[in-house]
């Protein structure tokens, strides 16, 4: 079995990316904004928020804990629920989750800003713990059991530190040599940028999470010798490449993929846009085609168009994505369906698009077409006896996480077919428990993780 | 526009807001460039022997975001020379004739008081202040509250100070007694020709959580002081108003205590006050608040159909009843709006915890808290069948309700309610006439 340790260190990616052109979209707070606007909540009983929260973390306590200057009691509140809360508080589409919820809405009053609240504290915390002074968490003890979890990204990472929490040794394997899944290959970077999650993620593995890069299932070891070796498997493994259009010309120098373009933004030195490409239609309607069309946008590509084939009021995007597209010029264009790509030596000129409701084709002049229309399932390499649904996604119990093969688990994208980190994180969570619960092992109301008694002492 | 000037016992002032003494009205500068924003008088920061200040000396209490719900020092009386003092009354005085100027003191010795109230006469002052109040330092040497605190001692100063004053003496009293009305009657046998309060409460602000010491901090240690700000104002509409009410306070009343707006100023006069004095939220905000206050106060009496400030005075006064007063018969009951409701459940929670229980949601089963209230030592699953509340949809399904049979209306409810007008209480229309506990024991005497 090919072995590669490796916890990401911080020079791991090179300087001059592409992705560190942009500022922060929604700045960390200082901390006289965190407390005027945890302030500002008005701790709601049975919270709406709480309620609209996927990992259902409970919002009015953590907030009532900033005002009142407990930022690591503050933190834990966050992280027993969501262990992933520095990056969510960042990518989480807190506009249609708990800030959407938040009562002050009703009274056309801002509601709080939840995300950049919950930024804050993690952010906070972590700089506590890292100076030295103080522990967030204290893993308990090695109780012997093993778990191997397939794939990095955030649900696996979810899974992986609530198990080490509960003195499970969590082994997992990554195919590529950066850890992260979709927050370091698919998440546009102006909402997260690679090396802020990887800071992140080796704070998740320093509670002794091991991580194995390069490492590829099917490839440099099979599913069924796993469970030879761990007590449960988690598999997390996402969806596969981009989904192709189905229409000639797919070459992967004008004609891109979402994620595959988002990668080389976020993550490859070398990757610059050709000052000629000045024009970029992007195909889809999801928030991958908002996020890449509105990258582009603020990374000087003067025209960035989104052509869908049914109308705005249908799109799987967030309409506040939408809107924050267009304030970067990004123009949407509704019923249309993408026919032909015309070349010139052996570059894109035009894309052809067919209206949906007339017959009347219309072309569009562009120097690049990216395909956003989602993502292949890849699970299917895994195991043939797994059960899937016609989708190709895992089938699940909805309460435990496990599959239709004892002991194996399966959470994230490859079950629910593409929806939120915060939602990968739940999986994870929920998985995690399910099993301690497996195994006779305790798992507290609120996942209580065993907490650091307090010994700093008088001053 | 109405008439805001007002008489307080021979002193003119062509409006309400005077500055308490304290440091906003320290020096002479201060009180005229106070004047200049419109304030009517000001009581001079106390006058009397030398003393020394520490440092630090003001600590807060916040709350909510507010950094100043209430403030209390350990500053004393004033640290620069008399003579500075006396010559800087004169020169206000004679620039601003209008204004009232009251110059507070505190002596120990008849002949002290002799001293100081003829040097401060001369300055042409309105009118003195009897400084009985202080409840940090001044009263560790037998002065301010040390005497506001023993009735005989209080009526014998303030007979010294009306024997040799030949302008209207105020007696300035503490709120740190059993009972106001003790220190006020004596005031009024002593002579006083009319009673300022609340002073400053004895208090220890907070404690420095990081150093544990005690806040205001000086060095590694720290001391009680005098509380004061808005958190002290029902404190202080309570004395003020128990005075007000009684037939043996003869005098005016300058009320103080916690008064940062217009209607907090209207609260008092309403409840007796003749005059206002302001300081904290001056320290807070500066002389400026003064123009919102009168023009607050000008917008209300004109809203009331009142001609004169004196039209205000009192009237709220007589609506104080002892409990045993009150009619029992009378009831009214918690109304949730549901078109203007954002769904907190403020309401729900603080009646299941803190209240009666009659708050439900509509969302599932109420069969613990659903029912008569019995407020019994049963629980209310035992004896009660569950009770479902589906019939709503989904946006109003949040929405708490009130059961009337159970609601006892305590306002609690209303309290908590983030929205205006959300919750109202109203009037649960009674046959029964009207009946107070003390008449219900008479009748059962009878």
């Amino acid at each position: 079995m090919a072995v590669t340790n490796g916890v990401p260190s911080k020079n791991i990616l090179a300087n001059k990316r592409l992705e560190i052109e942009f500022g922060d979209a929604k700045p960390l707070y200082t901390q006289v904004e965190a407390i005027l606007e945890a302030n500002r909540c008005l701790y709601c009983y049975d919270a709406p928020c709480t309620k609209a929260c996927p990992a259902k973390i409970d919002i009015p306590s953590f907030i009532t804990k900033i005002a009142g200057g407990n930022l690591l009691g503050s933190a834990r509140t966050i992280l027993t629920a969501n262990m992933l809360g520095l990056s969510t508080g960042r990518v989480c589409p807190v506009e249609e989750l708990c800030v959407g919820a938040c009562v002050y809405n009703d009274l056309n009053h801002q509601p709080i800003q939840i995300g950049r609240l919950q930024r804050y504290v993690v952010q906070k915390a972590l700089e506590i713990e890292q100076s030295g002074s103080r522990q967030l968490f204290v893993p308990k003890e090695d109780c012997g059991k093993k778990v191997a979890l397939i794939g990095a990204g955030p649900a696996s990472l979810a899974c992986a530190s609530y198990l080490t929490m509960e003195g499970i040794k969590s082994v997992i394997f990554e195919k590529s040599d950066l850890p992260g899944g979709l927050n370091t290959t698919g998440v546009a970077p102006y909402k997260l940028q690679t090396e802020e999650w990887l800071q992140e993620v080796k704070w998740l593995l320093s509670y002794g999470v091991e991580l194995k890069t390069s490492v590829e299932a099917g490839r440099d070891f099979q599913l069924d010798s796993l469970l030879g070796d761990y007590d449960a498997v988690f598999i997390g493994i996402g969806l596969g490449s981009d989904r192709k259009l189905g229409i000639p010309v797919e070459d992967g120098t004008t004609v891109w993929g979402a994620t595959e373009l988002i990668q080389k933004i976020k993550n490859e030195p070398n990757f610059q846009i050709p000052e000629k490409v000045r024009s970029v239609v992007v195909i889809g309607g999801g928030n991958t085609a908002i996020d890449i069309a509105r990258e582009l946008a603020m990374l000087g590509v003067r025209e960035s168009k989104i052509v869908y084939r049914r109308t705005e009021k249908e799109m799987r995007g967030y309409k506040h994505e939408m809107t924050g597209a267009r304030e970067y010029g990004v123009r949407l264009f509704e019923n249309l369906r993408p026919v032909e790509i015309i070349l010139d030596d052996n570059r894109v000129t035009v894309l052809r698009a067919e209206p949906t409701t007339t017959d009347q084709v219309r072309e569009f002049p562009c120097d690049w077409v990216v395909a956003a229309i989602g993502q292949e399932e890849h699970v299917s390499h895994l195991s043939a006896d797994m059960k899937m649904d016609e989708n190709g996604r895992v089938i699940v119990d909805p309460i435990t996480r496990e599959t239709s093969l004892p002991n194996i688990y399966a959470g994230g994208d490859c079950v629910n077919g593409g929806k939120e980190v915060i939602n990968a994180v739940e999986d994870g969570r929920e998985a995690a428990f399910a099993m301690l619960r497996s195994w006779g092992m305790e798992t507290k109301p609120n996942h209580g993780i065993q907490q650091q008694k307090d010994t700093s002492g008088g001053r | 526009m109405a008439d805001l000037s007002i008489n307080i016992c021979g002193i003119t002032s062509p409006n309400p807001f005077w500055l308490a003494s304290g440091p906003p009205s320290n020096s002479g500068e201060q009180v005229m460039r106070a004047f200049d924003m419109g304030w009517g008088g000001a009581v001079w920061k106390t006058v009397g022997n030398p003393i020394v200040n520490v440092s630090s000396r003001l600590g807060a209490v916040g709350y909510a975001g507010s950094p100043v719900m209430g403030l209390n020092n350990i500053e004393l009386i004033t640290d620069r020379p008399l003579e500075v003092n006396f010559k800087e009354i004169y020169e206000v005085k004679k620039r601003y004739p209008d204004n009232a100027v009251v110059v507070s003191l505190m002596v120990e010795s008849k002949d002290e008081w002799k001293d100081i109230i003829r040097r401060s006469e001369d300055t042409g002052a309105d009118g003195l202040e009897l400084n009985f109040g202080c409840p940090h330092g001044m009263c560790e040497r037998g002065m301010g509250s040390a005497v506001g605190q023993e009735p005989d001692v209080l009526r014998e100063i303030t007979s010294w100070a009306r024997e040799f004053a030949t302008t209207p003496v105020i007696a300035k009293l503490t709120p740190n007694v059993t009972n106001i009305l003790d220190p006020g009657i004596a005031a009024v046998e002593g002579g006083a020709d009319a009673i300022s309060l609340i002073n400053t409460l004895k208090s220890i602000i907070g404690v420095d959580l990081k150093n544990l010491v005690i806040q205001p901090t000086v060095g590694i240690e720290g001391t009680q002081g005098g509380y004061c700000g808005p958190a002290v104002k029902p404190v202080a509409l309570h004395m003020a108003g128990t005075l007000a009410r009684d037939e043996r306070i003869t005098v005016p009343i300058s009320g103080i205590g916690g008064i940062s707006n217009w209607y907090d100023a209207a609260e008092f006069l309403a409840l007796g006050s003749t005059s206002v004095q302001v300081c904290t939220a001056v320290m807070h905000y500066g002389y400026r608040i003064v123009a919102g206050m009168i023009d607050g106060l000008n917008n209300y009496l004109d809203e009331m159909g009142m001609k004169s400030v004196n039209d205000l005075i009192g009237r709220a006064v007589s609506t104080y009843v002892e409990w045993g007063d009150l009619d029992l018969n009378f009831g009214v009951n918690a109304k949730i709006n549901s078109k203007t409701c954002i769904g907190c459940q403020l309401c729900y929670i603080a009646c299941l915890d803190g209240g009666h229980q009659c708050i439900h949601t509509h969302q599932g089963p109420c069969s613990a808290f659903h029912g008569k209230a019995d407020h019994g030592i049963n629980p209310r699953t035992s004896i009660m069948p569950p009770v479902m509340h589906s019939d709503k949809n989904e946006s109003e399904a949040h929405i708490p309700f009130v059961d009337d049979d159970e609601c006892i209306g305590c306002n609690l409810c209303q309290l908590v309610c983030p929205v205006p007008e959300c919750v109202t209480m109203e009037e649960v229309p009674s046959t029964a006439g009207k009946e107070s506990w003390n008449e219900r024991v008479a009748k059962e005497l009878s």
